[in-house]
């Protein structure tokens, strides 16, 4: 996570996503000297370390902040609520079959 | 931040046959999928071994709470403690409770499970990792077992 920080590019578009509100490609490249396909690469980089995620609307990708660490703890709690549910699917064939 | 998880179901058993398929060790194992070395008590730790296809090499341990006959079993565990190669002991564990209640038709069984936030986040992260790799063969596992059963 932090090697994916300890670049310039990918700081400033951490700092521009900051605000809460999703960007498009576009609208991160712009004030940029980089490339639109540049960007993009950064954009990956931040997506594979989990800073970041897209979503799509329409045609377009959106990127936005992964709100970490609460994110991290919600999906952990889906994943052991989700093994509750079979355990108790099973005692209740169990106790009622 | 919700800290908990909370199930509710109802079953059609009286309250007495639930709360031995919940406290009677063998009985625990079969549903669970766990092989327990001894009775549940109160105070004590709980050991035994995962059965579920392919953990078997997975440990179980939890340390039995509370045993108040029909209407609640406890037990502190670390969810997803399956690295042999951690000592576990040393994280906060969460405390799951079962709660029973007898109705028109049966029992409610309220669970829940509490203390997440204390759960360090390699924890969960560690959790992860397991489920990528577990969940579909697990899913053909239960779809294989429940087919078997009816």
């Amino acid at each position: 996570m932090f090697a994916a920080l300890g670049d310039e590019t990918r700081l400033t578009l951490v700092a521009k996503l900051c605000g809460g509100q999703p960007r498009s490609i576009s609208e991160l490249t712009r004030g940029s000297r980089l490339t639109r396909q540049a960007i993009t690469k950064h954009l990956r980089v931040l997506e594979r370390a989990r800073i970041v995620h897209s979503v799509h609307t329409g045609r377009e990708s959106l990127f936005e902040l992964n709100p970490e660490p609460m994110e991290e703890i919600k999906n952990y709690l889906d994943l052991v609520s989700e093994q509750w549910d079979r355990a108790l699917a099973r005692l209740k064939s169990f106790v009622e079959g | 931040m919700e800290d908990r998880i909370e199930k509710r179901m109802q079953l059609r058993a009286p309250v007495s046959r639930v709360w031995r398929a919940l406290t009677d060790h063998r009985e625990f194992g079969e549903w669970f999928r766990v092989k327990l070395d001894g009775p549940f008590v109160p105070g004590q730790i709980s050991r035994g071994h995962i059965t579920y296809p392919g953990y078997e090499h997975v440990k179980w341990e939890a340390v039995v709470q509370k045993m108040e006959p029909e209407r609640l079993f406890s037990f502190t565990w670390h969810p997803y403690g399956i690295d042999a190669k951690v000592d576990y002991s040393k994280e906060t564990p969460t405390l799951v409770e079962f709660r029973l209640e007898k109705t028109a038709s049966g029992t409610l069984l309220v669970l829940t499970e509490s203390g997440f936030d204390k759960v360090p986040s390699e924890r969960r992260a560690e959790a992860f990792r397991m489920n990528d790799g577990g969940w579909t063969e697990q899913m053909k596992n239960i779809e294989k077992y429940v087919a078997q059963k009816s």
